[in-house]
């Protein structure tokens, strides 16, 4: 069984793209687009959730996708509250189920996981009341899949539709959550081509099985792409010299306005933030008239509030359920 | 219940909304049809009242009072309202007013983008059922139906009031 399914088809939680179909991706994506017509409001809130509780756990610090979760469940006017918990219980000596309970005992209505370790927000989901939805803003090297969503968005804002695409990932996929749940999403959502391109140090084993073609070498793999995806040189998560230096990695793989000239003229560039200037990109590419990075970050809070809202409309049923009882 | 006639209570009310908007004084309004059926609506009055401003739509999915209990519409379209709608006349525009509570969700979300100077409502169909305190200022055609009943505008081409019984 699908935990992320209620029995009506519909995402109960949000923990991965993988095991969802093509059809709840694109309602995902069509949901955003009416809530980003939301901000064109002078009130820029919508009663959606009013009444509901949604809690931001964060065992991992995040600026960028913590703010978004935030001002998505307070403009689909939820109440929110955000816990670091590098900071706080675990500290202490507390379990994760112990502090689960108590966050349960405050009637909370869904979990925002941030987790260091993959696997956690499947494992919170496994263990908490079946009332809490639980969506995962990351975890460890498995999936980041809000933010897929919202590169999707992105990605068909600016092109129509998925089906003539060559999309070229760039960069740290080793370290990156970021880059699997894309490429199951654009896979779903029937890309034409799929690349990945990094040194050999930084692709992951058997990631061809996720049909994309590895390319070593940048302007090979960014050649007539329609998306050039760039990812993060996650230093902190690198154990051993896996890279001789930023300036090498930028000699080789940087992103600049010569080597942008290969791809199609109307190319997008995307960085899931933050940047490192000067070791991913250039800035005049990051600052440049075919980055779309800020557009990513304001179609994040329409995308995260499309999904809340879709998870805790499934999580109704399982309260309609318990007042039967 | 044929198109022609359908065709005819969108001419009769568009010329009542004619008359209203002179006694009125009210030289600029705002058109703004509610999804679905109530876009259909607007933009034929649209039309016919050769209203200046451009033709706002309303999707109230997100104001519903019944999210909690039937959830979110899959195709929830954008609300498209290409004007400022501060201190303007509102004619607001629906096929059918039943209970009450799209004018009441559509009301809220307007107040949302701004204060209007004052909201009027157009619908083609007002029925029997009111749940809450809220009326048409102009109607096309009145039906008494039981609650067993159900009527719905067909569109967008021809335009079709249906009547359905519902069985329990």
């Amino acid at each position: 069984m699908n935990l992320q399914v209620d029995e009506n088809g519909r995402i109960r939680h949000f923990l991965s793209i993988d095991g969802l179909s093509r059809d709840i991706l694109t309602n995902i994506l069509d949901t955003a687009e009416s809530f980003a017509g939301v901000t064109a409001q002078s009130i820029k809130k919508v009663p959606l959730l009013r009444g509901k509780t949604i809690v931001n756990l964060f065992f991992e610090p995040s600026t960028r996708t913590r703010t978004t979760f935030e001002l998505a469940a307070k403009r689909l006017s939820a109440d929110v509250l955000n816990i670091n918990l590098n900071a706080s219980a675990t500290s202490k000596g507390e379990t994760l189920l112990d502090t689960l309970r108590n966050l349960e005992a405050m009637h909370s209505d869904m979990f925002v996981v941030r987790h260091a370790d993959s696997g956690a927000a499947h494992f919170i989901a496994t263990h908490t009341q079946p009332h809490i939805s639980i969506i995962n803003a990351g975890d460890g090297r498995h999936a980041h899949p809000t933010q897929a969503m919202l590169d999707m968005f992105t990605i068909r804002r600016h092109k129509k539709e998925f089906k003539n695409l060559t999309v070229a990932i760039v960069g740290d996929v080793l370290h990156s959550r970021v880059a699997r749940s894309q490429i199951i999403a654009l896979n779903l959502l029937g890309a034409a081509a799929i690349r990945v391109v990094a040194p050999r140090t930084l692709v992951p084993a058997g990631i061809d099985a996720l049909g994309v073609k590895v390319h070593h070498h940048l302007e090979s793999g960014i050649r007539d792409a329609d998306v050039v995806i760039m990812l993060r040189l996650q230093n902190e998560r690198m154990q051993g010299a896996l890279l001789p230096s930023e300036h090498e990695y930028f000699k080789l793989y940087g992103l600049t306005e010569n080597r942008l000239a290969v791809a199609k003229p109307d190319a997008i560039v995307m960085h899931p933030g933050p940047i490192n200037r000067g070791v991913e990109m250039d800035s005049q590419v990051a600052d440049g008239s075919r980055s779309v990075i800020l557009q990513q970050v304001s179609y994040g809070i329409a995308v995260r509030m499309a999904i809340m809202s879709m998870t805790m409309r499934s999580q109704q049923d399982v309260e309609v359920a318990k007042d039967a009882n | 219940m044929s198109m022609n006639e359908v065709d005819d209570l969108i001419q009769s009310v568009s010329q009542e909304l004619k008359d209203l908007l002179e006694m009125r004084n009210i030289s600029n309004p705002l058109l703004i049809g509610i999804h679905t059926g109530g876009v259909w609506v607007a933009e034929k009055i649209h039309q016919q009242l050769n209203i200046e401003q451009e033709l706002g739509t309303l999707d109230i999915s997100f104001y519903r009072d019944d999210f909690t209990r039937i959830g979110m519409h899959p195709q929830v379209r954008p609300s498209n309202l290409p004007f400022s709608i501060d201190d303007q006349h509102i004619i607001l525009v629906d096929d059918v007013l039943h209970t009450g509570r799209t004018i009441r969700a559509a009301m809220n979300e307007l107040f949302d983008y701004g204060r209007p100077a004052s909201i009027s409502l157009v619908t083609l169909v007002e029925r029997s059922g009111r749940e809450l305190p809220i009326a048409a200022s102009i109607v096309g055609k009145q039906l008494d139906l039981n609650e067993n009943q159900h009527v719905k505008l067909t569109g967008p081409e021809p335009l079709e009031l249906v009547i359905q019984e519902i069985s329990e």
